[in-house]
């Protein structure tokens, strides 16, 4: 039960969340308010609380891309890939794990095309890969996808611009105010610093916490490898005290 | 109530105090993880969608329909919705379950015909507490996801035939006078099944930029 009418929040840095004006990733010129934002001083029930997964019903595969998407012929079969699990924890701002919290995710299949409508990407669908997971996590904060690494991909900003592979993730926390959406790149890719999205962020420290690491302890022999992500919602403060 | 020493010390010197996992845009295709009958994906047992009432819940239905529209006035179809809104007796239902006659969040996209127009069919909330002040009038909290925008804006939405209860709103107060306009929905005809629908229009820019919040 996601009480959350006695607290608050530590106040988000925007500074080291992306420039929501940045040129350079060219979609962003006519989609940022040219305002300010209104700050909120005094945050209410309706910025406090948020959905609560605990009780959410999921499928036996929610979190398993390899098996969640089985076109139901003869041809059933394994995505093909790199098989890797993305595992990690959703922790606050001061190491408060985030229990019964949703995380989603979305990506590509490892040639890099998505099975969406409008991907018309030269790269072939996979009749075995969707490319969507959710899962809730643990009383620890913990959570686990088991999936294929996806393919970067070209998009039509500059004229040869690729994105880095990725993973879309979403991820709630205790509140409306602690809700986000970001993405995961891999340990050692290249296409990272060449990305204009990657670059709507300032801080170098910033994009390296969106990089998953390769952890081979926890790798599986002929199996899969593991990458380890860890997504830090903001920190709860409870309150010193109400007005009401 | 709060008592003094339930307060969680922020923090002594040396405790950990991590940076916030930063933002990024949730891309074109974010219809993948989180509208998958836009993408064209088979639906699983079951999806957070633009309903948020079942015919069981008490309250007045509605309907809330709007577009986003960009700072050349043109339709972001490729836009997420996401509501967060009280029941009608001005509650935050926080279990969420596919079961609830009622869940207060919601997700709504507009399909590839729509215009970029989304829908969300649910019932008129209620007034909600407010920190030293009286309730504020009914409104949806939304937050907006798509393609261009690096982290997701959040607004709010009233209704303009609670004029009363919107001049006295605390929250709404702090706004500039000016502004207010933009974040109030307008009563305009009826949904298909005869509910009241209510019409908004977000613009992300421009001179009637709508209001986003910091919080």
């Amino acid at each position: 039960m996601a009480d959350n009418r006695h607290i608050d929040f530590v106040q988000r840095d925007r500074n080291w969340h992306p420039d929501p004006a940045a040129v350079g990733y060219r979609t962003t010129v006519l989609r940022h308010p040219k305002q300010a934002l209104v700050s909120l001083q005094t945050p209410s029930a309706s910025e406090r609380t948020g959905p609560d997964f605990g009780a959410m019903a999921l499928g036996a595969h929610d979190n398993d891309l390899l098996m969640n998407h089985r076109p139901g012929t003869a041809a059933d079969g394994l995505p093909i890939g790199e098989r890797i699990h993305v595992y990690g924890r959703v922790i606050d701002q001061f190491g408060a794990p985030v229990p019964n919290t949703l995380v989603e995710m979305w990506q590509a299949n490892a040639g890099g095309r998505y099975r969406h409508k409008k991907d018309s990407y030269v790269a072939p669908l996979d009749p075995n890969f969707g490319g969507v997971g959710r899962t809730v996590t643990d009383p620890a904060g913990w959570y686990r996808f088991r999936t294929i690494r996806p393919g970067p991909y070209p998009w039509p900003n500059d004229p040869n611009a690729w994105r880095p592979a990725h993973i879309h993730v979403s991820v709630f926390g205790p509140s409306v105010a602690t809700r986000l959406i970001t993405q995961l790149y891999f340990e050692g890719d290249p296409l990272i610093p060449r990305c204009p999205i990657v670059n709507t962020i300032r801080d170098a420290d910033a994009v390296e916490t969106l990089t998953a690491r390769l952890d081979m302890a926890r790798s599986r022999a002929f199996d899969s490898l593991v990458y380890r992500f860890d997504i830090v919602t903001r920190g709860a403060l409870q309150t010193w005290f109400e007005n009401v | 109530m709060t008592r003094h020493d339930d307060y969680r010390q922020p923090r002594d010197p040396g405790d950990v105090f991590l940076p916030e996992t930063p933002s990024q845009t949730a891309g074109p295709y974010v219809h993948i993880g989180l509208a998958l009958d836009v993408a064209g994906l088979p639906e699983r047992d079951h999806e957070i969608d633009n309903r948020l009432a079942e015919p069981e819940a008490e309250g007045e239905f509605i309907e809330l329909a709007g577009v986003v529209l960009d700072g050349a006035d043109q339709p972001v179809a490729d836009i997420l919705v996401e509501a967060w809104q009280a029941d009608a007796h001005g509650a935050y239902v926080t279990d969420f379950a596919f079961d609830n006659v009622f869940n207060s969040f919601g997700r709504a996209a507009p399909g590839a015909d729509d215009a970029g127009r989304w829908v969300f069919s649910t019932i008129k909330p209620g007034r909600v507490p407010y920190p030293g002040a009286i309730d504020m009038a009914p409104h949806i909290n939304l937050a907006l996801f798509a393609r261009g925008i690096n982290i997701h804006l959040q607004t709010r939405i009233y209704f303009d035939d609670e004029a009363d209860d919107n001049a006295d709103c605390p929250f709404l107060n702090k706004v500039p006078p000016h502004r207010r306009d933009t974040l109030i929905a307008r009563r305009a005809g009826e949904s298909d099944a005869g509910h009241p629908r209510y019409e908004i229009v977000i613009r992300l820019q421009g001179p009637e930029e709508t209001v986003f919040f910091d919080y």
